[in-house]
């Protein structure tokens, strides 16, 4: 076989985690941005600056301030204890939960630009027909934001298969919940093992590229058909 | 006139400088304690300078392999120096074991850990944290320990992993882990654990973790990495040493 057992339940592990955090993003994302695409707040500018945050945050500042904040000691986890859940660090669900503070933005920012380039034109012209908020959201935002969904969705999701820092920190490298593929690589480097490395490393590669050129291909034919 | 002073003490730091020299050292990130009380002393005694970078022996071997400016490598295990003398990037003859690491069975909680052991085989803890057994001496030492305890295979789903003996540490610290294996070294205390619980493991446990520090090739011609070789040696680094928990050869 071409990859270890070991390396292909950390790339199925690594697809789960960003599956699952693209889609909670899907239901997280849009209204943050789309608040952001239409406020006249003042607050605009300080909420866009905290959700671009983890942009800008080392992954390990960021892992080791949620390992804490997630700890027996930390606040998160005095909730999620109180709650019944049990503790975050070292599961598949802490992975989840980092992951969608970590990839955030790679949401929020493609959608907000969406919203934003849709103007106020379609809405008014909407309103006009009697359309209620929640209908020219669906009827009309969303078809027509729809390449803006696309590429948030792939950058997610992207983000996410690349994340290491965070889960580094967080995570305790457990084969099946943790163990993704980026630290199965790390792993392999450590202990000097370079050709599984490199295998796992070159399919990470190709995965990445097909990624990125169906975002850069497919993309612009969608905004000559919108 | 002010700046004609400062001019003047500018010229005569490089004149300085031209003497000292500065030693790029990797150290192995269980004796990042120790090494930041023996480099203010070295750099006084000697009046070189260290450059001092810590991380996981096993990252500094692959960018030691590949050309990275280290001059000396202060390993937490015996084989990568050996391994970079063998691949003529350590300089033949000059690794040496500088200290014995000893382990810590460890935990914030000071409560939790009895001073035999007796909770591993007791358990009612959901993680117990060790380093990467494949990468990490301590790692390594902390499964033989387990299997000696005849408990490695029983706690093996609890376990959960740091890259390095740094980061084991820390989830232990942070509570996110009940407790783990990490080196004395990072929990002593004059001389005895500082805070939460824990058990030295006997030495007996586990093959002895020696810890060897290399000239690497870059070093090899210069007086000041040298220096620093001959002094982890002397009398003052290994007080140092000693006062970290660790065993002498």
């Amino acid at each position: 076989m071409f990859l270890t057992e070991a390396d292909l339940e950390a790339i199925w592990l690594t697809i789960r985690l960003a599956g699952l955090t693209t889609l909670i993003l899907f239901v997280l994302g849009p209204p943050a941005a789309w608040w952001l695409a239409r406020t006249r707040s003042r607050w605009k500018g300080p909420v866009g600056a905290v959700v671009a945050l983890p942009l800008v945050l080392p992954p390990s500042v960021l892992g080791f301030y949620l390992l804490l904040a997630m700890g027996p000691n930390g606040p998160v986890g005095q909730l999620t204890q109180a709650s019944g859940l049990g503790m975050l660090p070292f599961t598949f669900w802490g992975l989840v939960v980092a992951s969608v503070f970590y990839s955030y933005p790679f949401m929020v920012q493609p959608l907000q630009n969406a919203f934003e380039a849709i103007g106020d034109r379609p809405l008014e012209v909407a309103a006009t027909l009697r359309a209620s908020p929640l209908d020219t959201f669906f009827s009309v935002v969303l078809p027509l934001a729809r390449p803006g969904f696309l590429s948030a969705g792939i950058l997610t999701f992207a983000h996410t298969v690349g994340e290491f820092g965070v889960v580094l920190m967080i995570g305790g490298n457990i084969p099946g919940a943790t163990r993704v593929a980026s630290v199965q690589i790390y792993d392999h480097v450590e202990a000097l093992e370079y050709a599984d490395a490199h295998r796992l490393a070159g399919v990470m590669l190709a995965f990445s590229f097909i990624v990125l050129l169906g975002l850069y291909t497919w993309n612009p034919q969608r905004k000559k058909v919108a | 006139m002010k700046t004609r002073l400062s001019l003047i003490a500018l010229i005569f730091s490089c004149l300085g400088s031209a003497h000292a020299d500065t030693v790029a050292v990797a150290v192995a990130a269980n004796f990042s304690g120790p090494m930041q009380v023996i480099a203010p002393v070295f750099e006084r005694d000697t009046g070189h300078k260290l450059n001092l970078a810590f991380g996981a022996t096993g990252k500094f071997y692959a960018q030691i392999s590949n050309g990275a400016p280290f001059e000396l490598l202060i390993a937490a295990d015996d084989e990568t120096p050996a391994r970079l003398v063998k691949e003529g990037q350590g300089v033949a003859g000059s690794a040496y074991t500088y200290a014995i690491g000893k382990l810590v069975l460890w935990s914030a909680d000071p409560k939790l850990v009895d001073n035999k052991g007796d909770i591993l085989k007791k358990g009612g803890f959901k993680h117990i944290a060790l380093a990467n057994p494949k990468t990490a001496p301590y790692g390594a030492a902390a499964l033989q320990t387990l299997s000696k305890l005849g408990v490695g295979e029983t706690l093996k789903p609890l376990f959960v992993q740091g890259e390095n003996i740094a980061q084991t540490q820390q989830f232990v610290a942070t509570g996110a882990a009940e407790l783990g294996f990490v080196a004395y070294s990072q929990v002593i205390k004059n001389g005895q654990i500082g805070s939460g619980s824990g058990w030295l493991v006997p030495g007996s446990f586990h093959n002895p973790i020696r810890q060897d520090v290399v000239l690497l090739a870059k070093g090899k011609d210069k007086p000041a990495a040298t220096a620093l070789m001959n002094y982890l040696k002397g009398d003052k680094a290994k007080a140092i040493i000693q006062s970290f928990g660790y065993d002498l050869p």
